[in-house]
């Protein structure tokens, strides 16, 4: 391509048309990629945290956390939690102000379809995961994480990762769709911390009373680090409720988020 | 439908709650031209735009942008129009170079990001965050996301509001640029000269309706007015009667007065105006001949109440 000059004069006549969509697709993710990276608050909860309670949960005794191994009880927590970050407090955050400063209405009149859009929302959101969660199982092989995995776990791990991110964006989009910016990131961060403490994420559930573990069982962090644990420190069984509970909450914040969005 | 104006708009009703932002306006804007949608704060600007890029929905009338539904055929405009709204649209921390040419891969044949850049004065700021840009490099960014995808059709919403002289002719020249390349231009302002300069067509828009249209030329040329200075509180009302029915006569401020004319000045008036001068015994000093601004047009037809 030779350097043009635009002038009054020379002015190229209009050529209308839109871009194939992967083409579209590749470039609004590339962007959303490069935003996220270069912001730090957002590289904290994602990358920093996890990984600081990875190492301060997996070395120190914490708590105790029942039989088996301290490590393999909390890389799969931890591995939720990496979930949790970036398909809901970060997309959610993200979002949220992207509505605020008109980033969502101006795309509406850009070739780029919602499709598009939420295609690579979804695929930002699956990158820094696959980031995500190759650093904190490095970080936990050398704490001395050794998986005792269900052979089945090749499958059940990306289906359980799937599933919870549908779960999770959902819920991002339904609050980022409908409130405003400054609520999203105070709700979005409150709802991270709330989601980390509560339940099976890095504690184990028999630390709660026992009239509140089946309701804490079907929170959607929950089931995921549940349903990761019972695959990657294996002792039997399937996580066929945790993978349900999760499609039902990803079916159920979609659906919403669908309907209530508001794009300005 | 390849013929079809480049904006069609029919008895356009829009309401928010209870009031109505858009009362029954119609207009027509040719492919190939720069128009200008003119009014005060409030008039219905802004929502008759965004109705055409398909943003609201009309509650009642006719909207046809490039002979097509901006609703329902959203998909279609979408490659085919350029939208630069009031403000924002663009990601706080994206670089201005690396935002244009993401917005240049969503379309078939873009123009040259680094280029468009250049028109527009952007080159030194392309690796500057869109919040550390200033105001006006900001609406600058905007108007270059609206045309890099060479639209038929582009709508901009004051893109020179705010600007300093060297960027409002920049976003001129582009404009003038675009206009003769075949493009249409739809631009929304506050600005009597940039309406006067850059536009083949002008819309006065208030309170939701058209109130003026036409070439601005034909707008302002259409018009007389006859100043002239003498003493303070001179009793009007003889001159008026003798004024053709067309005519206003007024004092403002004291000792200057203003005859109005929808047509131009004619010998006959002029005559008119002296006689009644000599009948009274009053020296005219200072007596001119002029066309109306489009700014004393826009006073005129919009009052001089201030709006919020």
């Amino acid at each position: 391509m030779t350097e043009e000059v635009l002038l009054r004069e020379n002015w190229p006549p209009p050529a209308p048309g839109a871009a194939p969509l992967s083409r579209m697709v590749r470039a609004q993710a590339g962007l959303e990629l490069r935003t996220l990276v270069r912001n730090g608050e957002q590289l904290v909860l994602t990358l920093i945290i996890p990984v600081l309670l990875l190492i301060s949960f997996g070395r120190a005794d914490l708590v105790s956390v029942g039989p088996g191994s301290r490590i393999g009880f909390i890389v799969p927590g931890v591995l939720a939690l990496a979930v949790l970050s970036t398909a809901f407090t970060s997309q959610a955050i993200g979002t949220g102000f992207e509505r605020r400063y008109g980033v969502l209405k101006r795309l509406g009149a850009a070739p780029l379809s919602r499709r598009g859009l939420i295609a690579a929302k979804t695929g930002t959101v699956l990158v820094v995961e696959v980031a995500q969660v190759a650093i904190v199982l490095a970080v936990g092989a050398v704490l001395g994480w050794r998986p005792v995995a269900s052979p089945a776990a090749v499958v059940w791990v990306p289906l359980l990762l799937l599933a919870g991110t549908a779960a999770f964006s959902g819920l991002a989009l339904l609050m980022a769709g409908t409130l405003r910016a400054e609520a999203t990131l105070a709700a979005a961060n409150l709802l991270y911390l709330i989601m980390l403490g509560l339940g099976a994420v890095l504690f184990p559930l028999t630390k709660f009373p026992a009239g509140a573990r089946p309701v804490l069982r079907l929170l959607p962090a929950d089931a995921l680090a549940d349903g990761l644990r019972s695959v990657l420190d294996y002792r039997g069984g399937a996580p066929g409720t945790d993978l349900l509970v999760l499609c039902v909450w990803a079916a159920a914040a979609i659906a919403l988020a669908a309907r209530t969005f508001r794009w300005e | 439908m390849k013929h079809a104006p480049a904006v069609q708009i029919d008895g356009l009703v829009k309401r928010y709650r209870d009031t109505t932002a858009v009362a029954g306006l119609s207009l027509c804007a040719d492919r190939g031209q720069v128009t200008a949608i003119l009014g005060p704060n409030g008039a219905g600007k802004t929502t008759t735009i965004e109705t055409c890029e398909g943003y609201r929905r009309a509650d009642s009338g006719t909207v046809r942008v490039l002979g097509l539904d901006p609703v329902s055929d959203a998909r279609e405009l979408r490659g085919r129009v350029g939208v630069m709204l009031q403000s924002g649209g663009v990601p706080t921390t994206a670089r201005a170079g690396e935002y244009l040419r993401v917005q240049a891969s969503f379309y078939a044949h873009p123009l040259q990001p680094a280029a468009l850049l250049a028109a527009l004065g952007l080159t030194d700021s392309a690796r500057t965050p869109y919040k550390q840009l200033s105001g006006g490099q900001q609406q600058r960014l905007g108007l270059a996301a609206a045309v890099i995808g060479r639209p038929e059709l582009v709508f901009l919403d004051e893109p020179t509001a705010g600007l300093d002289p060297q960027a409002r002719h920049a976003t001129w020249e582009l404009i003038d640029g675009l206009r003769a390349a075949g493009a249409a231009v739809i631009l929304a302002t506050h600005y009597m000269e940039e309406a006067e300069r850059l536009s083949d067509q002008v819309v006065i828009v208030d309170h939701g309706r058209v109130v003026a249209s036409g070439p601005p030329t034909e707008l302002t040329g259409s018009a007389g007015q006859l100043r002239f200075r003498a003493e303070p509180n001179l009793e009007l009302s003889g001159l008026v009667a003798a004024l053709p029915a067309d005519a206003r006569a007024k004092e403002s401020p004291a000792g200057h007065y203003l005859v109005e004319v929808t047509s131009r000045v004619d010998p006959q008036l002029i005559a008119l105006v002296t006689a009644w001068c000599a009948e009274h015994g009053v020296l005219a000093r200072d007596l001119q001949i002029e066309s109306r601004s489009l700014e004393d047009l826009f006073l005129e037809l919009t009052g001089r109440d201030l709006r919020s």
